[in-house]
Formats: structure tokens, sequence, C-alpha cells
């Protein structure tokens, strides 16, 4: 039976963490994108179907 | 309670890989001049990029060149065992498995076409995905056993990567990438057949047929100097475009003239004299080709920095 404290489980261990820091890292950057298009963004509004007009000093 | 029949004690059971070896799949030398260069492309576009849009930007692309990197070491790993430059690479020294570096490659490949479609736009995204195809597909998969050419064709892999920024930065392609291209492309074969010259026993043994084996030491060396004449011309003419100046065109007149000396000393040499040296002559041309290319895109982003900087002559000639 392999014990708790085996290298076997040190090694998974370390691997994990690093597979955890990547995907964390992944999500930082994909709300670190979301925040800079969301800033810019002047095309993100859906179509709606209906015609506007904009009207400026209203 | 008994042992195990296969000893956990000696070593790692295969699949138990750590991050490193997973790291060591994306061929990061590799990965590392493709980042450069993308960088570059993106940089001295024309239109700017936001620094958020642009790192993650560039993480997708050096995603997509470490997929191609794994999918190659999957696929060549048979070949990887036999010679001694490629031997400790993680799947022939059995610390990867086979499917575990095809999965990886293949993930990769996928979240990081995906990603830069979402980050950048499609056209970057579409030749992100074209570049992994080529080099896993067309270079390592078709040609890389079948012929010669091999790395003059596959070479254009290692080109598209200025492009790839270029895109990012203007959702588009003008003469200025396509340049940038041609330069990486004209350039690859003299520096792999430089290697193939002392690296040739290693590919007549795994049987890849490389110029020297196929054509002769003799004839790999004339063609390097070929190609290092053709390549001097068209290194030079981004000089007189919107992304040159007189600082790139210094550099590369330099670069090139030490370029086309190295492959002329190179093109004098017999097998005799450069087994006498151990092939000093070609280790050096081989160090001297990566710094060409390395010199040639920081002249290009030398120059985009005086342009930030007001600094660029307004009077300078653009050919194109």
């Amino acid at each position: 039976m392999l014990s708790p404290e085996h290298d076997l489980h040190r090694r998974r261990r370390g691997r994990n963490a690093s597979l955890a820091l990547v995907l964390g890292g992944f999500v930082l950057l994909v709300f670190a994108v979301t925040i800079v298009k969301l800033s810019n963004g002047g095309q993100i509004r859906g179509f709606d179907h209906t015609p506007e007009t904009l009207v400026v000093g209203q | 309670m008994t042992e195990p029949a296969w000893d956990i004690y000696a070593e790692a059971p295969r699949g138990e890989a750590q991050m490193r070896d997973y790291f060591a799949l994306l061929k990061p030398r590799v990965m590392s001049l493709v980042v450069f260069t993308a960088a570059v492309g993106m940089l001295i576009a024309p239109v700017g990029v936001h620094p958020v849009i642009a790192f993650a930007s560039i993480l997708c692309i050096a995603a997509g060149a470490g997929a191609s990197g794994a999918l190659n070491m999957w696929w060549d790993a048979d070949i990887d065992a036999l010679m001694r430059r490629t031997a400790s690479r993680p799947v022939p020294a059995g610390r990867v498995a086979p499917d575990e570096a095809l999965g990886l490659g293949v993930g990769l490949a996928l979240i990081s076409v995906m990603s830069l479609f979402l980050f950048a736009n499609p056209l970057a995204a579409g030749i992100l995905a074209f570049t992994i195809f080529y080099y896993a597909v067309i270079y390592t998969v078709w040609l890389k056993r079948l012929t010669p050419q091999n790395i003059v064709i596959g070479g254009a892999a290692g080109a598209f990567p200025p492009l790839i920024g270029w895109a990012v930065a203007t959702g588009g392609l003008s003469i200025e990438p396509v340049l940038l291209f041609a330069i990486i492309f004209m350039w690859t074969p003299p520096h792999f057949w430089a290697l193939a010259l002392f690296a040739d026993t290693d590919y007549r043994r795994a049987g890849v047929p490389m110029m020297p084996a196929v054509a002769g030491a003799a004839r790999t060396r004339v063609l390097i100097l070929g190609y290092a004449l053709v390549l001097a011309p068209i290194a030079i003419l981004p000089a007189f475009t919107a992304i040159g100046g007189p600082l790139y065109l210094a550099a590369a007149l330099v670069l090139n003239l030490r370029f086309v000396l190295g492959a002329w000393r190179l093109a004098r040499r017999d097998e005799a004299a450069a087994r006498a040296d151990g092939f000093a002559v070609e280790k050096s041309f081989f160090g001297l080709s990566i710094v060409y290319l390395f010199a040639h895109f920081l002249a290009l982003l030398a120059e985009a920095g005086l342009g930030a900087a007001g600094l660029r002559l307004a009077d300078w000639p653009q050919l194109l």
C-alpha cells in the first residue's frame, strides 16, 4: 500500500499545483481581456431590431 | 503487504511526468523565437494594440507554437530516440507518454486558436490555426521524412508569426509583414542546413533525408551560399518600406554582408577541412544565423521606437 507521504504523491502535488496556477492565470487573463473589451466597447451592443436615432444634447 | 511487481521506488512510472517535462514538450527555444518575431510584427504595425490584448495575444501565439512542438514530438518520437541531439526529449526518454503529448498538443492548439479568435480577430486566429496545421501535418508528418526540401517548404511554418502579430494589431495584412515572412522563409534553409552539416550522422541514423545526406555536403554548402545571396536583397528591402529607415538599412547591410561572407567561407571548405577542426566554421555560421535574424527584427523594433519618439526621417524613400 502506498503511504500518503510517498514520492508519487509529492510529485503529483507539485504537478497539480502548477496546473492550478496555469488555470488560474488563464481565468485572470480572460477576465482582464473582458474588462479591456468592455471598456472599449463601441461595438458590443447587440442588434435589437429597433431603429434608433442618436439625439445629441437632450 | 508485499511490494508491487513494478518498482515504484526506482523511477517515475510513465505518465507521472513533472511540469518541466510538459514544458519541454512545447519546445521553449523555438517558442521564444516565435514569440519574439510575432511581438515585433505586432509592435511595428501602424496601429497600436492595448497592452492587455497584446499580452494575451502573445500568450496565445506562444501556446500555438507549443502545440506544434508537442505534436511534432509525439509524431517524431521514434526518430528522436535515434538522434543524440533529441534522445533526451520527454517522449523518447519515457518521461511523457505519447498519448499525453498528443493530448497536450491538440488541447493547446484548440485553446490557443479559439482564444486568439476571441482576444484579437478571426484573421490572426486563422493564420495561427494554419501555422499549427502546417508545422504539425505538412512539415512533420508529410515532408520531413519524404524529401530533402523538407525544411525549405516547412520553413514557412516558422515564418508565419510576424504575420500573426501584424494581423493582431491591424486586422489585415500588407507588404511589410509579407517581407518579414519572406526573410524568415529564405533564412530557414541556410540555418538548418548549417546544422545538418555538423549533425549529419544523427540525421542519417534516423533516416531523415536532410540535404547533406541526399545531395552531399559539397552541394549543400553551395546551396547555403545561394540562399544567402537571394536572402540579402529581400532582407534589405524592408528598409524602403513604412517600417524601415536608415538604421535598419545600416544593420541589414552589415548583417547580410557578414552572412554572405560566412556562407562563402562555408562553400569554399571541403569535408576533410571541416572534420579536421570539428566543424568550427559550420557551427560558427549556425550561431551567426541566429544572431542575423534577431538583429534584423531588433533593428525594425528600433525603427518603430524612433518613429514613436518622432525621430523618423520624413523624406526617407519608400519604394513599397
